[in-house]
């Protein structure tokens, strides 16, 4: 291996690793608030991929279908708990179960978007109210169960949103137009104009969501739920509302991050899982509540990955899901007293 | 009619028709018998022991393809040249059975001391994993495998139609079931039980929590390696595709649809899907139109419709039928001390020798002090008492004199010995019985079943022996010196009911029966008169007291002034995490800073 493959290896990575570490902050963001692991994140990202391939092939996305039905089966959900007498926010649930998806069905149906931006919007509105109706008709129901319980749940989504997955878009994966075509010549090593977009989108989503947490008030209310659930709620902050908005947040950075990664890797119906669980591994080395940790762990997985796909690259997602556990292990030396789960 | 016959009656149904089933049903019913031996040790794992894993699949295929290779492979063949060919397959069981234990010892090492959720996650990137490696060694076949696998042999009888194996797969599960259940009527049992409701708990009655879920880990993975190894011999070829995640995913499913928490709802688990799955896979591409697994979809959202609807699974509502229909009866327990098996007797040591002692205990949480330099000792043949207002630190001190935490200055010593570091169940060890503030008890279990958890560290009968049922006379002995402590502490009219279903303040006295059942020297009591009606306070004390003149160190923390005045022999009291008085009831009362702490006010 020369210098150049190195860098070129190293730029992999880093893009790579750009892609990962917005899958952790998706994770670690809907495990503290919520305590679930979300396994189906990766699912949004290959949604939003192929939603995208097929409205530049000029298709209707079929994905369209299953939000629309997701929205009413959350809808006559939302009925029934307000005729069994329980309290219903209608304010929160018009928004997620009627504008959003109404929206999307607007651009999708009547706008068809033909410029790439009002293709964007349409595949971000279309990906990101699913989030909230997901954990609606998943999780919410078993707001008490324990983390293993939701794990289960989570797993089980899982495997029907990529089976749904395989029925909306078919077996054949697909690419989308690079957002830019610029290419770069730096001392020998080409830089192409799509990973940098990758790279700005992703350093300025941290940022977005740094200034989220940090300075406005729904943010807050979401730090404080993640950091005792049952103080929050005494003081005000429904746990509904920051489900519904950690998993929009989760929804909204899947559907980002398949749109950046689409023009660089071909996406199949079930790419998304691995994509997920690749942010996994950087969101363990953070222990799942660490996000500056979760992002070093994604370049690290970046890097791992780009250098093992060209030394063995047939064992390259052995090696990348092997690296959890050292990590474990690790943590696992730091605990001498019994954790006391709930 | 007692459940056994049931039991019989199916396999002796099942024994009576194998040889006039259908060939299609035999294999069907080979497979559910391989699938139902994994979802059994998965019901172990998930139902029972709190835990769950997600690549059972994987350890299936290291069971399938070590045999694969043994039988196969020229490398193997040279080395096993001394060998008759017919014993290949055993050589395979052994090697699948080794590198599974490994594997599976060194992930549950490497997760079990974490949080409940590592495993999993560890077990989806094992899962994964594997199927690659399986797919991308060329030595193993790659993705297209490894044909013509040998038959099983034994005693010269070829077992290479279903028919014939497939008595082998069933008798293993029965083999299996009967083991498991045994190892769950006993004392080992009951520790895995106690996995669930939460480790402290377990850690308190003396139980090595770590240790239990590994070994839990590492069976639920060896029967899925039997399984496998089974399994390539009725196919006689394997290839990685039914060792992928998501037949990891659906052995899962199985367990948890025929109900997590029953060995039984494995079977009817694995089952109910292999049906299902046999009629999805049939009509579901005809009504969609095309070819693909969608039966992952409505397994999926079936999955999620159980685990919100019916979190216990299918197996309790098929078991409530039958109790109706066949009029079932709970087996009757041997409480008898028979065979003259007796459990390790504790000296206690004489009155007024110190048992515990916290020595300038200070527990600081970042900046805040919760305790300061607190002195404090308990001995022989006392009760005392901890009061403080709330917040004034007592269960941050209760906590680091039991093994829960550590102080950050300062020495807790039991029985002499210096404890930092030390984990609860080494305070056990030594002779500490605890209750807890918020009741911890196994709820759906009897008050029986959770007091004789206490006497766990008395008894010495491991898990095979358990299996095996050789534990018998122990087990009559444990459950004998439940009852004692039970009829002690005047419980014995609910003996047998669960006990969630008791009165708060009862459960308290649960946790008291619990705690005596281990014969401990000094007995911490984290407010046991919580939620205790007047009459029930004073048979509460009359307890203590006579416990007392038995030699017994206690140590009270309480709130109820009454109740504490009239026991405590000594008083210590804890303001804002200090000692701010130690004495007599008389002393203590007379105090001036106590009374400006309880009424507020001024030193004036």
């Amino acid at each position: 291996m020369d210098l150049q493959i190195a860098l070129m290896l190293v730029q992999d990575g880093i893009v790579n690793g750009a892609i990962y570490a917005l899958m952790a902050l998706a994770l670690v963001l809907v495990f503290s608030v919520t305590r679930v692991i979300f396994i189906p994140q990766g699912e949004f990202v290959a949604y939003a991929a192929l939603a995208m391939a097929a409205l530049q092939s000029g298709k209707l996305p079929p994905l369209l279908w299953m939000l629309l039905g997701m929205a009413a089966m959350c809808l006559v959900v939302e009925a029934v708990r307000q005729a069994r007498g329980l309290e219903v926010d209608w304010k929160s649930t018009l928004f997620w179960a009627v504008a959003l998806p109404a929206l999307a069905a607007l651009m999708l149906l009547v706008v068809k978007p033909q410029a790439m931006w009002l293709q964007v919007v349409a595949v971000l509105l279309l990906v990101t109210p699913m989030g909230p109706l997901v954990y609606r008709l998943a999780f919410r129901p078993l707001a008490h169960a324990t983390v293993l319980i939701l794990l289960i749940v989570s797993v089980a989504l899982h495997l029907a949103m990529v089976g749904l997955g395989l029925f909306f878009f078919g077996a054949e994966g697909s690419r989308t137009e690079a957002f830019s075509e610029a290419r770069w010549d730096v001392g020998g090593l080409t830089i192409t104009g799509q990973s940098v977009v990758i790279l700005g989108v992703t350093a300025l989503l941290v940022v977005a969501m740094y200034f989220f947490f940090e300075r406005t008030i729904v943010g807050k209310a979401l730090r404080a739920t993640a950091i005792n659930r049952v103080g929050a709620r005494l003081m005000g902050i429904p746990t509904a509302l920051s489900g519904d908005l950690s998993f929009a947040l989760a929804a909204l950075i899947g559907a980002v991050s398949g749109l950046l990664i689409a023009p660089v890797t071909t996406i199949y119906y079930d790419t998304g899982f691995l994509i997920g669980l690749k942010g996994f591994v950087a969101a363990i080395v953070g222990g799942l509540s660490s996000y500056p940790l979760a992002l070093a762990g994604a370049l690290l997985v970046g890097q791992l990955e780009s250098f093992s796909s060209f030394w063995a690259s047939a064992f390259k997602e052995v090696i990348v899901f092997t690296l959890i556990i050292p990590v474990l292990w690790w943590r696992s030396l730091h605990t001498h007293h019994v954790e006391d789960e709930e | 009619m007692k459940p056994q016959v049931l039991v019989i009656g199916f396999v002796a149904l099942l024994a009576a028709v194998w040889g006039f089933l259908p060939p299609f049903t035999v294999t069907l019913l080979c497979y559910i018998g391989l699938y139902s031996l994994v979802a059994v040790g998965l019901v172990m794992l998930t139902g029972v022991g709190g835990m769950t894993s997600f690549g059972q699949a994987a350890f299936v295929g290291l069971g399938a393809y070590a045999t694969a290779w043994i039988c196969t492979a020229p490398e193997a063949a040279e080395w096993l040249s001394f060998l008759p060919k017919g014993l290949y397959p055993w050589v395979g069981l052994v090697l699948g059975l080794v590198v599974t234990a490994l594997i599976a010892w060194g992930l549950g090492a490497v997760t079990l001391r974490l949080s409940g959720h590592y495993l999993p996650l560890g077990t989806i990137a094992w899962g994964l994993s594997l199927y690659y490696i399986f797919g991308n060694l060329q030595a193993l076949g790659g993705f297209t495998g490894i044909s013509s696998l040998p038959p099983l042999e034994i005693f010269g009888i070829s077992l290479a139609s279903p028919r014939m194996l497939g008595i082998v797969i069933w008798a293993v599960l029965l083999l299996a079931i009967w083991a498991l259940h045994n190892l769950l009527d006993s004392r080992e049992g009951r520790a895995i039980r106690a996995l669930k409701t939460g480790r402290l708990m377990a850690e308190s009655m003396g139980v090595d929590t770590a240790n239990q879920r590994i070994k839990l880990f590492v069976l639920a993975a060896l029967l899925a390696a039997v399984s496998g190894w089974l399994y390539a011999h009725l196919q006689r070829f394997v290839n990685p595709t039914p060792f992928n995640l998501n037949i990891g995913i659906e052995y899962l499913f199985m367990a948890v649809v025929g109900g997590s928490g029953h060995l039984w709802g494995a079977v009817l688990g694995a089952t109910l899907i292999t049906l299902l799955k046999e009629q999805l896979q049939d009509w579901l591409p005809r009504l969609l139109g095309t070819s693909g697994n969608f039966e992952t979809v409505v397994f999926g959202l079936l999955m999620l419709l159980v685990l919100q609807r019916a979190s216990t699974g299918l197996w309790p509502l098929l078991a409530g039928f039958a109790q109706r229909v066949f009029k079932l009866q709970p087996p009757a327990r041997a409480l008898a001390a028979a065979g003259g098996a007796s459990l390790d007797q504790r000296q206690l040591p004489p009155a007024g020798e110190q048992i515990l002692k916290a020595d300038q205990v200070t527990k600081r949480f970042a900046g805040l002090v919760a305790n300061n330099a607190v002195d404090m000792d308990v001995r022989a043949g006392e009760v005392h008492a901890l009061i403080g207002p709330n917040g004034a630190g007592k269960s941050t001190f209760f906590n680091m004199i039991s093994g829960v935490d550590d102080p950050t200055e300062g020495q807790v010593r039991l029985m002499g010995q210096v404890m930092q570091g030390k984990p609860s169940r080494a305070f056990a060890a030594l002779g500490l019985g605890r209750t807890f503030q918020h009741v911890r008890l196994l709820g759906e279990r009897s008050v029986l079943d959770n007091v004789a958890l206490g006497a766990h560290r008395r008894g010495h009968k491991g898990w095979i022996a358990s299996m095996l049922r050789a534990d018998r006379a122990e087990e009559a002995a444990v459950l004998a010196e439940a009852m004692r402590q039970i009829e002690r502490c005047g419980l014995a009219d609910v003996a047998h009911t669960p006990a969630a279903s008791l009165p708060l303040g009862q459960q308290r006295i649960v946790e008291i029966a619990r705690a005596l059942a281990g014969q401990p020297a000094v007995l911490l009591l984290d407010e046991p008169a919580a939620g205790l009606r007047h009459l029930e306070k004073q048979s509460l004390a009359k307890l203590l007291m006579q416990l007392r003149a038995e030699g017994l160190a206690i140590l009270v923390v309480e709130h109820d002034m009454e109740f504490v005045m009239n026991l405590a022999d000594r008083i210590t009291v804890l303001e804002f995490g200090t000692v701010i008085a130690h004495g007599t009831p008389a002393e203590v009362q007379a105090n001036p800073r106590v009374i400006a702490a309880y009424l507020g006010g001024d030193l004036a």
